[in-house]
């Protein structure tokens, strides 16, 4: 019986030290061109030095899943290890057409747009596996964008702890304000991903969401 | 506009369709998201009383992109927008409410509002007013 228990003691406390060792999959979600690749890089670059992928001015850059593994993210002392996902934007349309204005060829602009459906798929069906995600939105867009919503709520039907980043700060158009009234039940936190402003402030919420996982 | 230009100018037909959940209600997911996509895939304008669950529309999505199958000719995807009236309502007003959908099987204060992309550009959503921009 003794021996039972002191079995059980140290199995669950070993499990506790894995569990605290395992790497958090966190996902970046979000409609297509609102800088997902871009925070990730940042922070990607900020803590191992290597990108996670390439970044365009043409929406659907990103059009398939994206992984770094065991980045460690260290933040006033504290260290979390996570395996980034960056995700393809997620669209309710995909139109070849919208590529040509970027002076795009019809072939390319048709592949791009065929695998940016398939990207798109792949996004949704990772949902399911994320630990916690940050949702990130373009600040100088309307965000009462249905596929915003959409996300939002099937991270909060699955419990998956969510993080709002608004990015492009950075640019005159930018209206914070706006982000926060259309989603007042969580905490938004508004960064340049290009410029690395206001990272901080996002290191600190993700260490805090973290701790919901 | 020029008499000439009148040859060129081609009117897509569309109709508004209106679906009370009632039809819907006891429908699987998968039942649900087929009858709602085959009636948008008719290039109908679709208005669902309630509102899909937030894998059903997850799931929707999934599904308009693998409906597009790379010629982009008659489908595009779709247009999406969920409209509700209980967005400012304090915390006994929102127990009432979510005791109403429980008895009704769905959020009945909501309207979604799907359409091809073909037909509809864009569905601009604020919260008090709804703005369908169709395409020429």
């Amino acid at each position: 019986m003794p021996v039972k228990i002191f079995r059980n003691f140290f199995s669950r406390i070993f499990s506790n030290i894995f569990k605290n060792k395992k790497e958090v999959k966190l996902g970046f979600y979000g409609p297509p061109n609102v800088g997902k690749t871009s925070l990730a890089n940042r922070i990607c670059k900020d803590f191992t030095g290597e990108e996670i992928g390439s970044v365009s001015k043409i929406p659907h850059e990103t059009r398939n899943v994206q992984f770094k593994e065991k980045v460690e993210i260290e933040y006033k002392g504290k260290k979390m290890t996570f395996k980034l996902v960056d995700t393809p934007g997620i669209a309710t349309k995909i139109d070849y057409e919208d590529f040509l204005k970027y002076k795009m060829k019809k072939g390319d602009a048709k592949s791009r747009a065929k695998e940016a459906t398939q990207g798109i798929i792949e996004s949704i069906k990772w949902l399911d596996d994320m630990d916690m995600v940050v949702v990130v939105l373009d600040s100088t867009e309307n965000p009462y964008n249905q596929v915003n919503i959409t996300i939002i709520g099937n991270l909060v039907a699955r419990k998956i702890p969510v993080l709002i980043v608004a990015n492009k700060i950075d640019l005159k158009k930018a209206d914070m304000k706006k982000i926060e009234a259309a989603f007042p039940e969580y905490e938004v936190i508004g960064i340049s991903a290009r410029y690395g402003e206001n990272l901080e402030e996002f290191y600190e919420s993700l260490f805090k969401l973290s701790k919901k996982v | 506009m020029k008499r000439g230009d009148k040859k060129g100018l081609k009117l897509k037909g569309f109709s508004i369709q209106f679906l009370p959940y009632s039809e819907i209600r006891n429908l699987d997911s998968d039942k649900r998201i087929k009858k709602v996509l085959g009636i948008i895939a008719g290039n109908n304008i679709l208005i669902v009383q309630g509102r899909l669950r937030p894998d059903e529309e997850t799931r929707l999505i999934s599904d308009a992109m693998s409906m597009i199958k790379g010629n982009f000719r008659d489908f595009r995807g779709v247009e999406l927008a969920v409209i509700s009236g209980s967005e400012e309502r304090n915390f006994f007003s929102k127990i009432k409410q979510k005791m109403a959908n429980a008895l009704s099987g769905g959020d009945m204060g909501t309207i979604t509002v799907i359409g091809p992309a073909t037909i509809v550009k864009e569905i601009k959503r604020n919260p008090k007013k709804i703005e369908l921009l169709l395409n020429k």
